[in-house]
């Protein structure tokens, strides 16, 4: 007998974000008014959060196939061949909303959640990203949001034991009441020891392993499916508590428990909890499942259905284990002191049957609810496109010097290690490329030894060029990513997006989604990078206001040999410095712009993908092949950035002599044109490598050599590489201690 | 050298650690986990870093009292090797191996970072392979490395030499910036009176192979296969 106890009033209906034709659909599907927990499990399961109702239509276009891709989007996470036997396991995703109402709980549990993703697939992580954006540093919350964040991020990654390797830190006046927290995870496993969520077998049990669940986080997903408006902060308690240790035990536990075969399917509970796990796992499965919620452990007593349905209490998995192997299982759970409790059967009705206290309080078409979720073809509007901007037009320094100081002391371009040293990025003992360079780089053993490999990883997009035209800057997104991993030596694989914007509703910010999308899908198909898996987060606006259109990416790049890379530090004095790639000046959406006179103006410097694809290749080739002995991409900030940040990473100044410009000086210095890097060599190998740049249709100039205390750019700029580091290393500990 | 490496469920430290003991010794380590009772047959027992039990309370005060330690407590009073990192110097001083205790960091935030460490005390078997006042690179990871004793047995391990390793600068120079985590005297590494036990908050460990960004934590499991 189905109990339903309370009248469904469209005023319920519509606290449950579920919009009036969204109801009538419900009616329609089941063919009855549905119980309060079933109206539960819908807004849960059709909430944009989870259901992606919005996005599905645009994400359907994006390249998620490739010959290394052995699992693209729709599973916890993407699975991409390395070789050996062995396979990458990444995602990035948000925790945007939960963050910003609560900063440390809402960072811990982000970066828990995409931790259990990768080794819900059998994986171990290897490594962690963040990309962190932030309001204007003066705006009242920043500092607090930033303090908590910070760390949040480090207090459940350190204590469960992952190396924290990168990431990206941005401030900027659009993110004042909405901060974005993408976290990112990695993990290793053996190609043929992938675990997926589907169910398989009739009658098979259902395990919940983990946490208890409590009353916590209900109706997260619902909330961050929402926009925000002032009465937010009292959106606090659907925020969830991380338990790093918890999650580490999980973890052991859970990764014993594959090795010992008893695993038929596993997912890990994360957005609206048991409800979404326990339907996926049937629905991939096409077959039924049925939930006796009086088995489910607990934190308090008294717990509805409706509250354990949509509880999102964090570190909890739910399993379909072989029956035979049920007591082997118990036996390494409770080994780890985690809670395990069958708490149902798969079936072959096809049915999502919920039971508690003997009454029956949902029965559904478990199909239907992931099926049927509402698709929408949301309108939109084509961007409006900046005029370009000509160099000469704006505004040059009076003082070089001075103009490079404030750069990198300004809060966009000033040194991170406030952030990263609160990160342990030393653990695992594998880290080849500490934070700091254009992609961490970690070592990977073969199975059977011999010379380890190594992964690259780098998180990248600058969100001022996306919405100055979402198109080139979705294409710039993938292009800066591509350059990151190739400055390291590695070669791009695949990557995983966390698509944030506004609210969808919106004609406009649809149109930035859209165009996006169709910038990231072009450039990488160009670049070979395909998009493996990834995570949509819309709404976020706060009292009308969007946040800047921040697609955010995660790329992956293999190293056959992970010896083979260099740093972005200056080497060795007489080095010759190599300017690689095309300079036309471009000022629009500028960091020098924006950072030294608060412009925003102008088109973003257009991305020619077959250009990054050539200069990128050149330059990782020269790495690997052990020909250079740093190298840096050229991006915010341009080439004068580039130059004193590998003066400052090395101990070592240079001596820059000027090519014939024919564009303005500082455009020269500061403009942003892409496909660019900068290289060092020995004066003998840097002959040789311009010769071979140009036969491969590369431009190269020698531009100075390495050496001295000070880059010196005569007779515009001379500072002193002492003077650069305490001003691109003062801003953030400045600004956090409150100086 | 035949080393044991104790697992406590929260502990994350422990594959580096054993990597270390291979890379160095050849010899695998044997992985002990916190409900025996009894140890293998070894000569080193190391405590790795990490988060014990989640060390939600004071960290290594649910360790030191996990099954696992009166056979530690034994092997030490037997004269074994004992060797404390991080978590593990916090869990034998909460055993009452090593004297003093850890406190939060002067800067209250996690700290992961490559220091500066000069050897003070070369004699000791775990740091025989450095040179007296040697200056070593090494990394630390942790929030609660505030290494605090009282002024009575502060000026009983300064007075016998039982300050192994010390914060500093590159020239070796200890000064209150290279101080990284508040320490009194600096002290990042400390002996008990009979030298077996060694706890230490650095990361020697991390530091073992080139590819690492350098060789400096080898001295310490160098010293140790001399005498294990």
């Amino acid at each position: 007998m189905l109990r339903n106890d309370i009248a469904i009033t469209p005023e319920l209906v519509a606290e449950h974000g579920l919009k009036p034709d969204e109801y009538q659909r419900i009616l329609d599907l089941i063919g009855r008014e549905p119980t309060l927990t079933e109206l539960g499990i819908f807004s849960a399961m059709w909430n944009e959060h989870c259901s992606y109702k919005s996005s599905k239509k645009w994400l359907r276009k994006l390249p998620t196939k490739g010959e290394r891709v052995l699992i693209g989007p729709g599973e916890n996470a993407g699975v991409v061949d390395i070789g050996d036997g062995q396979a990458v396991v990444f995602k990035m995703e948000s925790h945007n909303h939960p963050s910003y109402i609560e900063p440390y709980q809402g960072a811990t549990t982000g970066v828990g959640g995409i931790l259990r993703d990768v080794f819900t697939m059998g994986a171990r992580p290897i490594a962690a990203m963040n990309a962190l954006r932030f309001g204007e540093p003066t705006h009242p919350k920043t500092h607090h949001i930033v303090s908590g964040v910070v760390a949040g991020v480090g207090g459940y990654g350190n204590s469960f034991g992952v190396p924290t390797v990168g990431g990206e830190v941005n401030f900027h006046p659009r993110y004042n009441g909405n901060c974005l927290v993408n976290a990112f995870a990695a993990g290793l496993l053996d190609a043929d020891k992938i675990f997926l969520s589907e169910a398989k077998g009739v009658g098979m049990p259902v395990v919940y392993l983990g946490s208890k669940t409590g009353r916590d986080g209900i109706h997260g997903a619902s909330m961050a499916s929402a926009e925000f408006d002032d009465n937010s902060a009292e959106k606090r308690p659907t925020v969830q508590v991380g338990d790093p240790f918890a999650e580490k035990l999980l973890l052991e536990a859970s990764l014993e428990l594959m090795a010992s075969g008893a695993v038929i399917a596993i997912q890990d509970m994360g957005a609206a909890g048991l409800t979404c796990s326990a339907v996926e796992m049937g629905a991939k499965g096409n077959l039924g499942l049925e939930l006796n919620l009086d088995a489910v452990p607990t934190r308090e007593p008294g717990m509805t259905a409706y509250e354990m349905m949509l509880s999102e209490s964090q570190e909890r998995m739910l399993m379909v284990l072989h029956p035979h192997l049920e007591e082997q299982a118990e036996a390494i759970f409770r080994k780890w002191g985690l809670d395990f409790a069958i708490v149902g059967r798969t079936t072959d009705t096809l049915r999502f049957v919920v039971k508690h206290h003997g009454d029956v309080m949902a029965d559904l078409p478990i199909k239907d609810l992931g099926d049927q979720a509402p698709e929408y073809d949301r309108p939109w509007v084509e961007p409006k496109k900046l005029s370009i901007l000509d160099p000469a037009t704006t505004r040059a320094p009076e003082d070089y010097s001075k103009a490079l100081l404030d750069l990198l002391g300004s809060p966009n371009l000033s040194s991170r290690r406030w952030v990263w040293e609160q990160y342990d990025h030393l653990i695992q003992g594998n880290t080849v490329q500490r934070p700091g360079g254009d992609a961490a780089v970690v070592r990977v053993e073969r199975p059977n030894g011999g010379k380890a490999k190594g992964l690259g990883f780098t998180c990248d997009v600058t969100p001022r060029y996306v919405e100055a035209d979402p198109f080139e800057g979705g294409k710039q997104a993938i292009a800066e990513s591509w350059r990151n991993l190739c400055a390291v030596g590695a070669l791009p694989i695949a990557v995983t997006d966390n698509l944030n914007f506004g609210n969808p509703e919106r004609p406009e910010i649809m149109g930035q989604f859209v165009k996006a999308l169709e910038g990231l899908g072009e450039a990488c198909r160009a670049l070979d990078m395909p998009i493996v898996s990834g995570n949509v987060s819309l709404y976020n606006e706060t009292n009308g206001v969007a946040i800047l259109p921040t697609p955010a990416i995660g790329a992956v790049g293999l190293m056959d040999d992970v010896t083979k890379t260099v740093g972005i530090g200056f080497a060795a004095e007489e080095d010759v410095i190599v300017l690689v790639g095309d300079t036309a000046g471009w000022m629009g959406q500028s960091s020098y712009l924006y950072e030294l006179f608060g412009l925003e103006e102008g088109a973003p410097p257009p991305v020619d993908l077959s250009v990054e694809k050539r200069n990128g290749d050149f330059v990782r080739e020269a790495v690997v092949a052990g020909r250079v002995t740093a190298a840096h991409d050229l991006s915010d900030g341009g080439l004068l950035v580039a130059l004193a940040e590998m003066a400052m990473a090395g101990g070592k100044g240079a001596r820059i002599l000027l090519p014939d410009l024919d564009v303005p000086l500082h455009a020269f210095l500061f403009g942003e044109d892409q496909a660019r890097y900068v290289v060092t060599a020995s004066p003998a190998e840097a002959s040789k490598l311009i010769v071979d740049a140009a036969m491969a249709g590369v431009p190269a100039t020698a531009i100075g050599a390495v050496g001295g205390d000070a880059l010196v750019i005569a007779p515009h700029l001379t500072v002193s590489v002492d003077d650069l580091r305490h001003r691109h290393e003062s801003w953030f500990p400045s600004y956090m201690s409150g100086v | 050298m035949k080393s044991a490496v104790l697992v406590f469920p929260g502990i994350n430290r422990e594959r580096d650690l054993a990597r270390a003991f291979e890379v160095v010794s050849g010899v695998k380590s044997h992985m002990v986990w916190h409900t025996e009772t009894e140890l293998p047959d070894v000569d080193v027992v190391a405590i790795p870093g990490g988060f014990s039990y989640g060390d939600y309370l004071r960290c290594g005060a649910i360790a030191a009292r996990s099954p696992i330690i009166d056979a530690v407590r034994r092997h030490a009073e037997r004269g074994g090797w004992v060797l404390g990192i991080c978590n593990g110097f916090q869990i034998v001083t909460e055993i009452g191996l090593l004297p003093g205790a850890l406190m939060r960091n002067a800067s209250l935030k996690f700290m992961c970072k490559e220091v500066n460490l000069r050897v003070d005390n070369a004699t000791t078997a775990f740091t025989s392979a450095y040179a007296p006042g040697q200056v070593i690179r090494c990394p630390v990871a942790h929030g609660e490395g505030n290494y605090f004793a009282d002024p009575e047995t502060l000026a009983r391990l300064e007075g016998e030499g039982r300050v192994v390793f010390r914060y500093c600068d590159e020239k070796g120079e200890l000064t209150e910036a290279a101080n990284v985590n508040g320490s009194i005297n600096a002290i990042a590494g400390i002996v008990n009176e009979r030298g077996n036990v060694l706890g230490m908050m650095p990361h020697p460990e991390n530091l073992i192979e080139a590819l690492q960004g350098g060789i400096d934590g080898r001295g310490l499991f160098e010293s140790l296969a001399k005498v294990a």
